[in-house]
């Protein structure tokens, strides 16, 4: 496998602008004789597709939604960021890339990541220009807030519902492009393959979930922004569809997938109820902006929150990092909460929650102020839990959020399969070992409005592809093999429902590839998850035929890939002997229990190479290199 | 303090395709006061499948309340009777021991049922597609602070914009009338001055379509905004209406 990152020269603030002049263009007349695939229409999909669709490109569009504004970037709800320094609080292109790098913790692309902030103030322009209603302070201008331990205020915001907004701008652009005829748009179809022509990507093959009909399509270029894989924990924050297959299906095709062990998991969701719990809720980290987090001094307390004194609390953020205080980023704040459990000071009836505490704030500020900064979270909250925390703190407790891993890229985004793109979530990103908030909704605007519909010209430019029959090989193989791999997947007629083999890996992964990991606990897990697997194959039910719509076959199908795809994050968290950002190695760490990095032997990207069923894969290892961020221990103390 | 159990039971309406004749077929159902309405479908449909019979279908996908995938009638009101809220944010709290609960798909002939209690609403992206959108192609927009917005007229916007789509309004209303939804749209955007240069072929497209499907017209009940889990309210479709006779008037 190689890998060619394609990282322009030159100075880091003229490198995209460089390169844009570098790449090969299409003549506006000849871009409709080409056809680009989209699978996704979260932000990145959507974006890219429309997009792809203004500058005149035919555009054949993907999702198993039933309908393109469902994708899970609907629901983040902080904001997203933008180096607009519109407040005038010293921000800029070159503190956001800092930031970001840095939040990374020195395991991105700093080209990458440069360009990335670059384009951040661009997709402000666009995202207003196409209606998103921004908050808006009452002269008019655009109203920001500080997000996610950032210590400038470049977090645009739409109510609790950024992500809603911002995922409706891109629907409604590409809802444009569909009535425009240049997108033809395909709900309720699920993409289960990748079709390879002579070693380059030429399409794709679906299900329809409606009729189960399996197709190929085919076309030029072909791009995935088919979002992240926290659901291999069973219990996180993504929707219940969320998935894997096609990021798995083009890894299984021979595309790198990197870091896939570098996850995140958010500090602040709504802690697990019961065994039947179908998924985790995330409130935004915002609430940690006005609120306390603490525990108990004594693991034994049985008092309600209300009646322990200020004196048996532990604030113990406040107390580890008086700089930052609530607001460390996400992997640190998730990983005390652990600890606090961990040692008996849990909170709750089941003793894995934190407090999260509004009294000070309510004291200082009034209810209504913070009735209007977080109401809806406030009733959000109420409504799953019961308890209303204007009198009774919130309870939280850490949960799987976001994958920084993902297929491997370069910087025009395409995978190291001709012709394959990764954008959004689906790619190793932008966030090195751990992202900080408000970025998801950048980097997926970013790939989708910005930087595919400009890259994606270079290789059609440079190429020339030619239409590909349908009936080459190399197409009806693929579907054939996608076929063949649904009706065993029907022909199962076990006793365990698909649901309960999620659990157990849901369960393995949390505990040996979770917030922290040791090498012990991966080696079992890496010897547990074949073993899942085979049972899963042997022992599922898959209830239901394979012309109508099956849910059970669409989740046993997305399943069967998470017990491929697990235990490849454990190979990585195994190979990967230090600690950063989301990545914590229990033999890793500082005097102090501080992620230890180790820059000599770790600065680089893993990239692992799929070399069949029976065949460990192969690690390659992309190094890393920092020009302008000189990589130094994270302190936010 | 102890979770407290219950024992329900459910009368579910079970279709197995769009032609086929439909009927409900009732289940016995445990479940305890944590678990949300979903979570109390799924242990259903996980015992149904670890009998070899075919699980309920439903859709739903973030169970947050903001994706809009889920929506089913419960008891006669779509999303089930907490107000403001969508039905995978409904739980079971609210239910008690020997409760016998009545689950129908949205009913309205815009919205044919596909199987059991999925819906097709690809009528409402219809709808979008013939003018829910701004006309700004990515790209050479202007500063994003050279056009200021009022603050009043960003968050009357906003109001509207927090529609998702789910379809509770076409459910509850007595003629399948989608002039909320579509109200919606029309007025988030309609608002804001990035809106104007096509408000008025927006309003006048956007309703030709609604007319196209199989909605029902507005007879001012207000069911649609009562059931709504985002609280849009009545006053989109007074503006739905007032720019639709503008645009009918300038077209002469």
């Amino acid at each position: 496998m190689e890998l060619r990152s394609k990282i322009p020269s030159g100075p880091i603030e003229s490198r995209w602008e460089k390169h844009r002049f570098d790449m090969n263009l299409v003549n506006p007349a000849n871009k409709r004789k080409y056809t680009i695939i989209v699978v996704g229409t979260g932000l990145a999909g959507g974006a890219a597709a429309a997009t792809l669709g203004e500058l005149g490109y035919n555009v054949l569009c993907f999702t198993y939604h039933d309908s393109a504004r469902r994708a899970h970037s609907i629901a983040a709800q902080g904001g997203i960021n933008a180096a607009k320094n519109y407040q005038g609080d010293g921000d800029s292109i070159f503190r956001l890339f800092y930031d970001t790098v840095k939040g990374g913790d020195f395991r991105s692309r700093e080209s990458n990541v440069y360009r990335l902030a670059e384009v951040s103030n661009e997709i402000i322009d666009q995202c207003v220009a196409s209606g998103v209603p921004f908050a808006r302070d009452y002269g008019g201008l655009l109203d920001n807030r500080s997000f996610g331990g950032a210590q400038v205020s470049r977090t645009f915001y739409a109510r609790g519902q950024t992500g809603q907004q911002l995922l409706l701008g891109a629907y409604q652009s590409l809802m444009r492009q569909v009535h425009a005829g240049t997108v033809k748009l395909f709900t309720e179809h699920e993409m289960l393959d990748v079709i390879l022509v002579d070693s380059v990507a030429r399409g794709i093959v679906t299900r329809n979930l409606r009729t189960g009909e399996i197709q190929p399509w085919l076309g030029d270029a072909v791009a995935l922004g088919t979002g992240g894989y926290s659901n291999v924990y069973y219990l996180s924050t993504n929707a219940m569809k969320c998935n894997a297959t096609a990021a798995w299906r083009a890894y299984k095709r021979g595309a790198g997938f990197a870091n896939p062990c570098f996850t995140q998991i958010h500090p602040t969701c709504i802690p697990v109820a019961g065994e039947y719990q179908s998924k985790l809720t995330l409130m935004s980290e915002s609430l940690r902006n006005d609120g306390r987090i603490w525990v108990p001094v004594e693991p034994a307390e049985t008092r309600p929150a209300g009646e322990i004194p200020e004196d048996e609390r532990d604030y113990y953020l406040e107390r580890m990092y008086p700089a930052f205080g609530n607001l460390v980023p996400r992997d640190l704040a998730s990983r005390r909460a652990k600890d606090m459990c961990d040692q008996g000071k849990g909170v709750g009836e089941t003793k894995l929650g934190v407090y999260l505490d509004f009294r000070d704030a309510i004291n200082r500020l009034g209810k209504e102020t913070i009735e209007a900064r977080y109401g809806n979270l406030f009733e959000m909250y109420e409504r799953i839990t019961g308890e209303n925390p204007y009198q009774v703190p919130m309870r939280i407790f850490p949960a799987p959020h976001y994958t920084m891993g993902g297929l491997w890229v370069d910087y025009n985004l395409m995978t190291n399969v001709p012709g394959l793109y990764a954008i959004g979530e689906a790619n190793f990103s932008d966030h090195g070992a751990n992202r900080l908030g408000a970025s998801a909704l950048m980097q997926g605007l970013a790939d989708g409005y910005f930087v595919l519909p400009y890259t994606i010209g270079d290789w059609i430019g440079g190429e020339r592809p030619t239409p590909v029959p349908e009936d080459h090989p190399d197409v009806t193989r693929t579907v054939d093999e996608v076929q063949t791999r649904v009706d065993r997947l029907l022909a199962l007629d076990g006793k365990r429902t698909v649901d309960d083999i999620h659990r157990e890996l849901g369960r393995i992964m949390w505990n040996e590839c979770g917030m922290s990991r040791d090498a012990a606990g991966l080696e079992k897990a890496i010897e547990r998850i074949p073993e899942l697997r085979e049972e899963f194959w042997e022992n599922a039910a898959v209830v239901g035929s394979g012309d109508t719509i099956n849910q059970v076959l669409e989740r046993a199908g997305r399943v069967a890939d998470f017990l491929e795809l697990g235990e490849l994050m454990c190979r990585d968290a195994l190979a990967r002997e230090e600690s950063c950002g989301g990545h914590f190695r229990l033999e890793h760490q500082t005097p102090e229990g501080e992620a230890k990095r180790d820059d000599e032997d770790f600065q680089h990207v893993t990239v692992w190479e799929y070399k069949g069923d029976s065949t460990a894969p192969v690690e390659h290892r992309e190094p890393l290199e920092f020009e302008y961020v000189p990589p130094t221990q994270r302190s936010y103390k | 303090m102890a979770t407290s159990t219950m024992k329900l039971k459910l009368h579910v309406w079970r279709q197995e395709s769009p032609s086929a004749r439909g009927g409900f077929v009732t289940y016995e159902a445990d479940a305890n006061e944590h678990m949300s309405f979903l979570e109390m479908l799924d242990v259903l449909n996980e015992s149904l499948e670890s009998r070899g019979e075919e699980p309920i279908v439903f859709d739903h996908d973030c169970r947050e309340g903001i994706c809009g995938t889920c929506g089913m009638v419960i008891n006669g009101r779509p999303h089930g009777p907490w107000e403001r809220t969508t039905v995978c944010q409904l739980h079971m709290r609210e239910y008690g021991d020997g409760d016998q609960i009545w689950i129908e798909p949205w009913r309205a002939k815009g919205f044919p049922v596909v199987k059991d209690l999925f819906v097709d609403r690809s009528a409402f992206d219809r709808i979008l597609q013939s003018g829910g959108f701004i006309s700004a192609n990515s790209g050479g927009a202007p500063d994003a602070n050279a056009i200021p917005v009022k603050h009043e007229a960003a968050e009357e916007s906003m109001d509207a914009a927090a529609c998702i789509g789910c379809g509770a309004c076409v459910a509850a209303c007595p003629n399948a009338s989608a002039m909320l939804f579509t109200g919606a749209k029309i007025a988030h955007l309609n608002r804001l001055p990035q809106g104007q240069p096509e408000r008025y072929d927006r309003a006048l497209d956007m309703i030709l379509q609604m007319e196209e499907e199989a909605f029902g017209s507005c007879t001012n009940h207000g069911a649609c905004a009562e059931a709504c889990p985002k609280g849009i309210e009545l006053d989109v479709i007074a503006m739905l209406n007032r720019d639709y006779l503008a645009a009918v008037v300038k077209a002469g």
